[in-house]
């Protein structure tokens, strides 16, 4: 058993004997993020965006809200802004402080987002990150970064993809990639979907 | 502090590497290390801008060579030990040592209220707007040796204001007992060459959510 291990065992049995911690709390807690919480929320609110116009506005003027009415709220998205991706405009979100990332709808976030490399050059070489994931932009399409050095939370609407114009709103969601939702991927199309 | 987790523009980290199935917890202890640290906010009462600093405020290469869990482990025994709930003559006998402290304590049905309600920072606003959109601003040059937000590869650039959104809760202060003192803060984006000099992608702008004490008028 690693240092570390050994250490989170230490801490773990201290805190129970001390009634610092409820061990039912623990289960939940991690319960809930491995199993409730996960960027399929993300996904159902883009594919919402997507087929619904008065939806797309009300997330694209108060996000928060917008993405309350899906049941969607609290601990790391209090106040969201969602960005929406244009035919000119490739949006990517970091954190290069830390690793601040919208819970409610991305789940906890991956290791590479909270990882030196990522928080270090996607402010200075964003084109070269996204190479990294095997996006390629046009030269003349500008990329903007938001970097979440506070309290707001940036959810990337990614483009809707061509030939996806007969979808439910269901089937959308599937298209809808976690990178995509932060900026370093983009939607998937129907026919890499398998039927 | 100008700390090791201030990263914005480091070279030499090498390539940013996905996992091809990504499991959201690469060890058994991770899981507990997450669990207990956001369980320990309640009898804690420590704030999310305490927490981020106790990650943060240790040796570069200290911060470098740890894992992201492992800075969640070191921030929460600091930020226990400062408050006499855990101590490391207990850590380091792995048993209470010392009377327990008389905390509140996160119960299973406290879970999902507490995660759905979340700890919004927006604020009545005490003053109004310095900036409103379109204006031009200048990120000062602050170097405390305490909590900020301001990341240093921002700072003393010209940028945009963006957005507006309203008052928060200001980290500097609230991360050492200072209290909310809430500020304006706004979304300013910098042109990437502003940023990186002449060579950068002149179709690319970073921004930072920046508080109004961060700003001065450019």
């Amino acid at each position: 058993m690693s240092e570390t291990e050994l250490r989170v065992r230490a801490l773990e049995t201290i805190l129970t004997e001390k009634g610092y911690v409820d061990p039912a709390a623990l289960d939940a807690l991690i319960e809930t993020y491995e199993t409730k919480v996960g960027p399929r929320n993300g996904a159902r609110v883009v594919a919402k965006a997507w087929s619904d116009p008065a939806y797309r506005q009300r997330l694209l003027h108060d996000a928060t809200a917008a993405i309350a009415e899906l049941g969607y709220t609290g601990r790391q998205g209090e106040h969201v802004v969602a960005v929406e991706n244009t035919p000119t405009t490739h949006n990517m979100v970091v954190c290069t402080l830390c690793s601040c990332y919208p819970w409610p709808v991305l789940g906890l976030p991956p290791v590479w987002y909270k990882s030196a490399p990522y928080r270090s050059r996607v402010v200075k070489e964003p084109r070269a990150v996204l190479a990294e994931f095997g996006v390629t932009l046009p030269q003349d399409i500008a990329i903007r970064v938001w970097d979440s050095t506070a309290e707001i939370r940036y959810l990337v609407v990614p483009m809707r993809p061509d030939g996806s114009d007969s979808l439910s709103e269901d089937q959308l969601a599937d298209l809808v990639t976690r990178d995509s939702m932060i900026g370093t991927g983009v939607a998937r199309s129907p026919s890499e979907i398998t039927v | 502090m100008n700390g090791a987790h201030d990263m914005g523009g480091m070279d030499g980290f090498g390539p940013v590497l996905p996992e091809p199935n990504e499991p959201l917890f690469h060890a058994a202890w991770e899981r507990r290390a997450f669990a207990l640290t956001l369980a320990m906010g309640r009898p804690g009462g420590w704030n999310i801008d305490m927490s981020r600093f106790a990650r943060e405020n240790r040796a570069p290469v200290d911060y470098l060579s740890m894992s992201y869990y492992q800075l969640w482990l070191a921030g929460l025994e600091a930020l226990m030990a400062e408050r006499g709930l855990v101590t490391a003559d207990e850590i380091a006998a792995g048993s209470p040592l010392h009377p327990r402290k008389d905390v509140p304590v996160l119960g299973a049905a406290d879970v999902a209220p507490m995660l759905g309600r979340g700890t919004p920072t927006e604020r009545d606003a005490p003053v109004p707007a310095r900036f409103g959109v379109g204006d031009r601003v200048r990120a000062r040059e602050l170097h405390p040796r305490t909590h900020i937000r301001l990341p240093r590869y921002v700072r003393g650039r010209v940028g945009t204001v963006e957005l507006v959104h309203g008052a928060h809760v200001f980290p500097d202060s609230h991360a050492h007992g200072g209290g909310e003192q809430p500020q304006w803060l706004y979304t300013v984006a910098f042109e990437a060459r502003e940023l990186w000099g002449d060579d950068a992608d002149p179709a690319s702008r970073v921004s930072v959510d920046a508080w109004d004490s961060y700003l001065e008028p450019a």
